[in-house]
């Protein structure tokens, strides 16, 4: 059984921002090789796992997409002892100031950022917000010791620790969306001692925080017959408490709008409710915000499914998940391969 | 001591790992003003092996003293603050999220997005903030109000957790390079240099090392721990701001530093709240000229120090302070150089050992 806080911990304490995968997808490699009969990587650096089902072939091929790659920072300029940063991904500039960071020189080197008094910026701030391009991030060296070990472009990771709260409850960065990929290590371990007829391809995509460079290429290699992508998606929490939210550690989302196929909607909600997991309609009335934005329409078109895990404060270096949530989005996703029958593409149509 | 005659340099205190091991602990304790105790336990826990008299007082400050030899010794009182900035716990919320305030000057912007310890049992919980997906450009240009945040300690915090509590950011003292990046290092540092001052304490005086509480909300233990004293002159061992950092064109001159990592410790001449006595502060940098301490003058202008209550005590006290200099006080890292802290501990041990009834013996002149 694989202990699901220790996978996450391994997995959270890797950077792996948005170009930039290797290492947590090198931790990957070696999670996912037991559980899995090929592992490749994609010309953009996503890691494909493939499980092969158990039916006759020419088998069908169902494909779960989980982003691997993490927002943060990356270096634009060196002033003496203080580096100035630019986004990757989607940051608030407003939870920055006072964050431990690393920044990946020669080496790691552990950091703050930085948000200068007020007579160091321009008068117009005042005492509100201070923008990206104005904070500093500060690694505790002399201006000759920085320049040997940073270089403009080099990345910059949140470095705050997981913490473990109440109730099952992880806080940490890149939660976003470490926790979907470990409901898909979740499924294929599900599925070791599962029959399925269909092929299996497991994908920690790269790149969805800047491009969806890694959801628009391995559908193209992998060419499956139906998606499953599963993100994170939002929570109710302070100052996220409309329609578009979910309850928190109350079950996961289903996704329901254009990016998502009517008919794999309705399987995924039969297979909950007869399962007893917990779920919730997660509407997203134009575009999801996920993988399958890209997924759908690589090829020919690819219908998709888009599980979500709801998450607190997402992009911010205390993102919050339940684990209880995690367990339900892998298990969901295992029973619903299991059950896949090889004529099973045929219900996943527009006749109603 | 006559000028030729410099300190032996076997009993100069110095930083070590024992020395850096100690101010991790203190940094890593919780210790919000009006809630000292973590700190009063280690500080305890430390001198009682050295300190000839021990008192904890009325509110919680540690009064101890060690006494010199000889005739005449002038009666030095030492202050280094306890406390820290943090935050109190105010009301739970049905959600089972906690509504909290401030103590101490922290900056609202310094908040989203903080990893917290709550209580005795340093409870983890997070300060979230909105997701920026669902925020507006316009929104953004306008600080998260403090009101608007919560501290989340997960769904099952039950009864733990109760309004009252004290909170303190989550961080984890760090070494790298020439630096320390830790929490509270104001004033840790200065509650790290009395406890190595007492087992270190120069025979030419009495020292009276008083391990303030309250500091960050009013100087409140300072005043009370002076009356008792009742000493001949006092020395604030604090934590400066070092706001020695670009000017965001870069080009302008940053000319209101205050004061500049690895300068040495900052002498006082002035802040908002004392100025300090001409004798004091020539005691003080003709000590790190005669002993090559580097040092300088912190830029006066505002901020203050429990010197600030200190001489205005009883019918007067000479008064000064001296700081390690720091950035970004009053966040949830700050960030120093050991160099700076060592270099302090040095210039007090040099300017102690220089303490003579001479000093004081006059009218206050500048």
């Amino acid at each position: 059984m694989i202990d699901l806080s220790e996978l996450l911990n391994k997995m959270l304490t890797a950077p792996g921002l948005s170009g930039y995968e290797s290492p947590i997808r090198e931790i990957l490699q070696e999670v996912w090789a037991p559980l899995t009969d090929e592992l490749s990587v994609s010309k953009i650096g996503s890691l494909h796992g493939l499980k092969r089902g158990q039916g006759d072939a020419p088998r069908r091929k169902v494909m779960i997409s989980a982003h691997m790659d993490a927002i943060g920072m990356m270096v634009t300029h060196i002033q003496d002892s203080f580096i100035r940063i630019t986004e990757i991904g989607g940051i608030d500039h407003r939870i920055l100031p006072g964050q431990p960071v690393i920044v990946h020189g020669r080496e790691e080197l552990p950091g703050v950022v930085v948000q200068p008094p007020g007579h160091l910026l321009p008068e117009s701030v005042g005492d509100g917000p201070v923008e990206m391009k104005y904070l500093l991030v500060d690694v505790g060296l002399g201006p000759d010791e920085l320049v040997k070990k940073v270089r403009v472009g080099d990345i910059v990771s949140y470095a705050q620790e997981p913490l473990e709260l109440t109730g099952e409850a992880l806080a940490g960065h890149t939660l976003d969306n470490r926790v979907s990929v470990a409901a898909t290590t979740l499924c294929l371990e599900a599925l070791q001692n599962r029959f399925h007829d269909w092929d299996v391809w497991a994908v920690a995509s790269a790149q969805e925080e800047e491009t969806l460079g890694g959801a628009f290429t391995s559908p193209f290699d992998i060419q499956p017959d139906i998606a499953i992508v599963i993100d994170v998606c939002f929570a109710k929490g302070p100052g996220a408490s409309d329609w578009s939210s979910l309850p928190f550690g109350e079950g996961v989302g289903l996704g329901y709008g254009p990016n998502i196929h009517p008919a794999l909607y309705d399987a995924f909600e039969k297979k909950a409710k007869e399962l007893e997991i917990p779920y919730h309609r997660d509407l997203m009335p134009k575009m999801s915000g996920t993988d399958a934005m890209a997924v759908q329409i690589v090829a020919e078109g690819i219908p998709c499914a888009v599980i979500g895990i709801p998450l607190r404060y997402m992009h911010t270096p205390v993102e919050t998940v339940s684990l209880k949530d995690i367990r339900r989005a892998g298990r969901l996703m295992a029973e619903f391969i299991a059950d896949l029958k090889p004529d099973a593409l045929a219900h996943i149509n527009w006749e109603e | 001591m006559t000028e030729n005659q410099k300190i032996q340099a076997s009993n100069i205190p110095t930083i070590g790992n024992r020395q850096i091991k100690l101010l991790e602990k203190l940094c890593n304790a919780s210790a919000v003003s009006g809630d000292e105790q973590e700190v009063r336990n280690i500080v305890l826990e430390e001198i009682k092996p050295v300190a000839d008299e021990i008192k904890v007082d009325a509110l919680g400050n540690v009064l101890a003293t060690k006494f010199g030899h000889g005739e005449n010794r002038v009666r030095v009182m030492l202050a280094a603050h306890m406390d820290e900035i943090g935050f109190m716990i105010v009301k739970k919320h049905d959600d089972n999220l906690f509504q909290f305030e401030r103590i101490g000057g922290i900056d609202e912007r310094q908040l989203p997005g903080k990893a917290v310890l709550v209580g005795r049992d340093h409870l983890p919980g997070v300060i979230g903030a909105k997701p920026i997906h669902m925020t507006t450009a316009d929104e953004r240009k306008n600080k998260i109000p403090v009101d608007a945040l919560r501290i989340d300690l997960g769904p099952e915090i039950g009864e733990k957790v109760k309004p009252g509590d004290r909170a303190t950011f989550a961080t984890r003292f760090k070494r790298f390079g020439p630096s320390i990046q830790a929490k509270a290092l104001d004033d840790r540092f200065g509650v790290a240099i009395l406890i190595e001052l007492l087992k270190h304490a120069p025979e030419n005086i009495d020292l009276l090392a008083a391990f303030t509480v309250q500091e960050e909300v009013g100087l409140r233990g300072a005043r009370v721990a002076a009356y008792r004293f009742d000493p001949d002159m006092a020395i604030a061992v604090d934590s400066t701001p070092a706001y020695d950092l670009p000017h965001w064109d870069d080009e302008d001159q940053n000319v209101q530093y205050n004061t500049r990592l690895d300068a040495g410790p900052a002498i006082y001449v002035m802040d908002r709240a004392t100025i300090a006595d001409r004798r004091l502060v020539t005691l003080l940098s003709d000590a790190a000229q005669e002993e090559e301490i580097p040092y300088q003058f912190r830029q006066p202008g505002g901020g203050g120090t429990d010197a600030g209550v200190i001489h205005k005590t009883r019918a007067g006290i000479p008064s000064i302070s001296v700081s390690v200099p720091s950035r970004y006080a009053h966040s949830a890292i700050g960030l120093a150089r050991v160099d700076d802290w060592a270099n302090t501990l040095r210039l007090l041990y040099a300017a102690l050992v220089r303490v003579t009834p001479d000093l004081l013996a006059g009218e206050r002149r500048g």
